[in-house]
């Protein structure tokens, strides 16, 4: 097999970080090639300097035998370099064929370009409708957009990105038989995940990054999860462990919950009941956007429904304010780390006191006490091993997993009845994710009622109690967690089954 | 009420000249606002256009001089903009506040010694035959060359953001910044274009006032136009069409209220001429009443800086 792409010596620093640091490997033609690493490790940059986004510091690459060095995307994309990005470079008040027509250098005419894109869609089994917003489309359809505009340039490297992100178990099968038709034409794709089973389902070599170094290659297919796990992170990895506890009471009740959304891309929740006892970690999956936002706004009171809708500990509080809640026992931490969570340039101490002001007396009549502030935020830092020098840094200088620990130890520092908490290790390392997910299972152990919405099945199937779907803003009943297998919750997540 | 003084041609006819220095302003306006960029400026660029096309028609004699030392200097107080907004990352609304100010106090400045001047008229278009038809002739024929600009400018804005290629960019743009940059295009680049584009408008806009619709100059002349043009840009929804029937109907609400206080209508005349504000007023409130529809069409990254992560 010869090299189509072949990266030698690649390094490229940002102030205070090394994102890359001579980094070197090859990508055979035709084949399926794995990247693999934790966030932070260095693949966005790897992958934009190949797609001419990002230009290194030193190092060189050889594409197809011929040196290689894109000063922009077009560059790149004329060399036959494709990508398809993680977070979606869509513009969803435009139609499929608008957004096509902008990834291409010389788009035809949009008669010409739309029976293009049916042909070509139909060819690779990705069905598209050229005319439709995007805003209207699915995540999996979004995504099938994005690549049906890389195949249209006939690509040799086709880049992926995190691509199964937001899909379903079935849009992912779907997307790797598409991903082996591409290769069996020819083309080489370099495939960016962190999910270790897809990779050793789909990819022939891997190289792992970490902190920015290649620390190693392997085939996949012969590895498993906890050899790959153990490669990226570089250390070991406990699983975390729940105590058994007998479920009490219901702490909260959800009735018929419907909510209209005001976002015109948003999805409105429709007939929502569950509830969740003392005791119990509730998991809620689902694709991205059937609902999660809406939903966590309604439990965590940003948005106000009929007060007989939700129920906590017997007090009907659909009409309560989301400090209200707080006081009657409902915390929550939203799935934006800067901006919703936290306040990105104020110190952690004053990120303290937005949630536990009331709940922790940390002022009196409109007064803030800075000493009780002080020793909250220097608890929390401790206990949830938050790395950084002292509270008084700003939150967004801490990395996504630091801040992410001190957001959710902010909250179980509070001692809650109840907490929900919206993407619990999105972005965050290995790790850190552990941290956060032992802490969840000790918070429900001791005997509060626990809600984690997430998309990561794996983490779900790991900690939840009873699980429950979300899709097209409808719940499905909630059921035990242990019996369901990922096929059934796949169904749930595309919404083909009647819960 | 005194009837025999009004007529519905006259009418008419003045309520196009009305409209045409805020529908300069507003296309203007509409196309910054469509490549995600906020310039609240545009009453300063409008009134620094205002007595740039009047100094330069008076000292060249030529108002066709004018009009377009008015557009160079609407787009060159406009670069002030891009400089502070696009390349220095300032605030676009403080930006575009500060530039109104400065334009109002920079053209009081150069239009000092030019007040009480009659600068030289514009000709009317005449076509031999078809200005003297009835009625049509009068209303579709025989105005000044500028009318038909606004109204061709705002055709060919249209057809530019819906069938070009560089209409397209310019709208991925102002939709998603992030994934333009993504995909290669610079947006830098094509938000500058559009704000000079925008400023290039105002100042023809501002001039229209000062050149033919007054014609003198005299200081704070455009009055609150380019924030009108502003109000009207989301009355139109960002679409270029309605710009047309944004700017008549102000047009014709403060044409209608000059008619009805010489008719000597029985309603005090501060309430009359505060009507084409209020009505502009009513008419956003009830255009954005659906936060739905008027979310879905407002340019998704209006407002917000860009800068390139990478």
């Amino acid at each position: 097999m010869t090299n189509l792409l072949t990266l030698h010596g690649l390094t490229k620093a940002y102030p205070g970080v090394v994102a890359n640091d001579d980094v070197s490997f090859d990508i055979g033609e035709g084949e399926i090639h794995a990247l693999l690493g934790e966030n932070g490790a260095g693949k966005s940059t790897l992958v934009k300097a190949i797609y001419g986004l990002v230009q290194p510091d030193s190092g060189t690459m050889t594409f197809r035998g011929q040196p290689f060095a894109p000063s922009n995307p077009n560059e790149a994309r004329a060399a036959g370099v494709a990508m398809v990005f993680q977070h979606f470079s869509l513009f969803e008040a435009m139609s499929v064929a608008e957004n096509i027509a902008l990834g291409m250098d010389n788009p035809p005419k949009t008669a010409d370009l739309s029976k293009r894109i049916i042909e070509v869609s139909g060819k690779y089994g990705l069905q598209l409708e050229p005319s439709r917003l995007v805003g209207n489309l699915s995540a999996g359809e979004r995504q099938r957009v994005e690549i049906v505009r890389c195949l249209l340039q006939n690509p040799k490297l086709l880049i992926m990105d995190e691509p199964t992100s937001v899909l379903t178990p079935q849009e992912v099968e779907r997307l790797f038989k598409t991903l082996r038709q591409i290769q069996s034409e020819g083309a080489s794709i370099l495939y960016i995940s962190h999910k270790l089973h897809e990779i050793r389902a789909l990819c022939e070599r891997a190289t792992v990054l970490r902190l920015g170094k290649v620390v190693g290659s392997c085939d996949p297919r012969v590895e498993t999860n906890k050899s790959l796990a153990e490669m990226m992170v570089g250390a070991k990895l406990a699983t975390p462990k729940k105590t058994e506890v007998t479920l009490g009471e219901p702490v909260l009740e959800l009735d018929g919950l419907n909510l209209k959304s005001d976002d015109p891309f948003g999805v409105s929740l429709k007939e929502i009941t569950f509830k969740v006892r003392a005791g119990e970690v509730l998991g809620i999956g689902g694709v991205a956007g059937n609902g999660q936002d809406e939903l966590m706004s309604a439990l965590s009171g940003e948005v106000r429904v009929d007060p007989q809708q939700i129920c906590l500990n017997g007090a009907f509080i659909g009409r309560e304010s989301p400090s209200r809640r707080r006081e009657m026992g409902l915390l929550s931490a939203p799935e934006e780390r800067l901006g919703h969570s936290a306040a990105p340039t104020m110190s952690l101490a004053d990120n303290i006191l937005m949630t536990a002001f009331d709940r922790q007396r940390l002022g009196r009549r409109g007064f803030i006490k800075r000493p009780p502030t002080t020793h909250f935020a220097q608890a929390v830092i401790e206990a949830f091993d938050v790395r950084t020098p002292n509270e008084t840094v700003h939150a967004k200088s801490l990395s996504g997993g630091n801040l992410q620990k001190f957001v959710v130890g902010r909250e179980l520092l509070q001692k809650p009845d109840l907490f929900v908490v919206n993407q619990p290790t999105w972005g965050v390392d290995a790790l850190a994710a552990a941290t956060i997910r032992q802490a969840l299972l000790e918070l429900a152990s001791s005997g509060a009622a626990v809600i984690v919405i997430s998309q990561d099945l794996d983490e779900l199937m790991e900690i939840s109690d009873t699980l429950a779907v979300l899709a097209g803003g409808r719940l499905s009943a909630p059921q035990n967690a242990a019996d369901l297998t990922p096929e059934e919750i796949g169904l749930l997540m595309s919404g083909e089954v009647a819960a | 009420m005194d009837f025999s003084s009004f007529s519905t041609l006259t009418f008419l006819a003045t309520v196009m000249a009305a409209a045409t220095p805020i529908m300069f302003a507003a296309i203007g306006e509409l196309v910054v606002e469509k490549s995600g960029v906020l310039n609240l400026g545009v009453e300063g660029m409008m009134i620094f256009g205002a007595v740039c096309g009047f100094i330069a028609a008076v000292s060249t004699d030529s108002p066709t001089i004018g009009f377009i030392a008015a557009a160079v200097g609407g787009a060159g107080i406009s670069f002030l903009f891009v400089i502070l907004t696009q390349y220095l990352k300032a605030n676009q609304v403080a930006s575009g506040l500060a530039l109104t100010l400065f334009g109002l106090g920079l053209s009081a400045l150069m239009g000092h010694s030019y007040t009480g001047i009659k600068p030289p008229s514009s000709a009317k278009l005449s076509v031999d035959g078809l200005s003297d038809l009835p009625i049509v002739g009068r209303l579709i024929f025989g105005h000044d060359a500028m009318i038909y600009l606004a109204i061709f400018l705002i055709l060919a804005v249209w057809y530019f953001l819906k069938y070009t290629r560089g209409g397209l960019i310019l709208r991925a743009v102002g939709e998603n910044h992030d994934a333009a940059h993504a995909l290669g295009y610079r947006v830098t680049r094509v938000r500058t274009l559009a704000i000079l584009f925008g400023g290039a408008c105002a100042g023809l806009g501002g001039a229209y006032l000062s050149l033919v619709r007054v014609p003198q100059w005299t200081e704070g002349m455009t009055a609150g136009s380019g924030w009108i043009a502003l109000a009207i840009v989301v009355f139109a929804s960002w679409k270029p069409l309605r710009i047309l029937l944004g700017a008549y109907l102000f047009g014709g609400v403060s044409i209608l209220q000059l008619n009805l206080q010489a008719m000597g209508a029985d309603i005090p005349v501060a309430y009359l001429s505060m009507a084409p504000y209020l009505v502009t007023i009513l008419v956003l409130v009830i255009m954005s009443a659906d936060r739905k529809r008027a979310s879905l069409n407002a340019p998704a990254s209006l407002g917000r800086a860009f800068h390139a992560s990478s």
